[in-house]
């Protein structure tokens, strides 16, 4: 089944909350070969005017990714997750994800288009805490196209 | 960590090349740490399996690695404000492990917001990895 422009445009409601902990931003952050004590020193961390510690810059796509799944796993977007890989990946940060957080995203799917046989899908995920933005994660996905695509 | 300066920065200034070695074992720490668990990233022979050379690095493991170098250089992840790429080619990652290299050029500074846009060039086995890897970061 080919990838389903249907869902061009349309808006999830929210998930989560997603909660972020101390442990997951240090597990992530040796795991990126960070060493920045803003990721593992609370008093550093608030030295630095945060309330805890802080989530490395790119740690805000797992949550997005958690929010994605809404829509790529749905049987009828027609995506085969087999076939996809990461083509595009940004982050806009209005303040750091903390340690603490409890984070809800809402999912839209900006675009679908085709290519060379391909799909291209970009999502956008907009992260808030207690309401107030704290990211804006944009992810394009290729789904290659197979035999009889 | 010392917070870099929008004075003491100006197009044109770089740093690294910073060598990043990735094993298998990073990529395992790599998937727990992001719930990412595609085996492409940890099981060899299924990555072969799917007409991949080896093992390949999670796309965003390399880019986590490059946000890790951009951030160090301004002086705190938390100076990171934007930040995006295109994952252009795999990082193949054989059972000995691998190395990606890790630079970085300052494109612009912005002397009124004190922004500055930094270009990463991202290479393993002599390939580019990352293409249009641009972090804007706040100094101070």
């Amino acid at each position: 089944m080919p990838v389903n422009a249907d869902f061009q445009g349309r808006s999830y409601p929210p998930s989560g909350p997603y909660a972020v902990s101390a442990a997951g931003i240090a597990a992530f952050a040796d795991a990126v070969g960070s060493d920045d004590p803003l990721h593992h020193d609370p008093e550093v961390a608030r030295a630095a005017g945060h309330a805890d510690v802080i989530a490395p810059p790119t740690f805000a796509v797992t949550l997005a990714q958690r929010c994605d799944a809404a829509y790529v796993q749905d049987p009828d977007s027609g995506i085969d997750y087999s076939r996809v890989v990461h083509g595009e990946q940004r982050f806009v940060h209005h303040r750091p994800i903390t340690a603490g957080d409890e984070v809800l995203g809402t999912l839209t799917v900006d675009s679908i288009r085709s290519a060379g046989g391909h799909s291209m899908i970009t999502t956008r995920t907009e992260l808030t805490v207690e309401g107030e933005p704290v990211c804006t994660s944009t992810s394009t996905i290729v789904v290659r196209g197979g035999e009889g695509a | 960590m010392s917070i870099r300066t929008a004075a003491e920065t100006r197009a044109g200034d770089t740093f690294g090349p910073q060598t990043v070695p990735v094993a298998r074992e990073t990529l395992v720490a790599y998937a727990d740490a992001s719930g990412d668990q595609n085996p492409i990233h940890q099981d060899e022979e299924f990555a072969k399996g799917v007409g991949l050379p080896d093992v390949i690095a999670h796309g965003m493991w390399t880019m986590g690695a490059a946000g890790s170098a951009v951030s160090a250089w301004a002086g705190g992840a938390d100076r990171v404000v934007e930040f995006g790429t295109r994952f252009t080619k795999p990082v193949v990652v054989p059972a000995g492990g691998a190395q990606v290299e890790i630079s970085g050029t300052v494109k612009s500074v912005d002397p009124e917001t004190r922004r500055a846009v930094v270009d990463l060039t991202v290479t393993a086995a002599g390939d580019k990895v990352l293409g249009r890897c641009l972090a804007t970061v706040q100094l101070d």
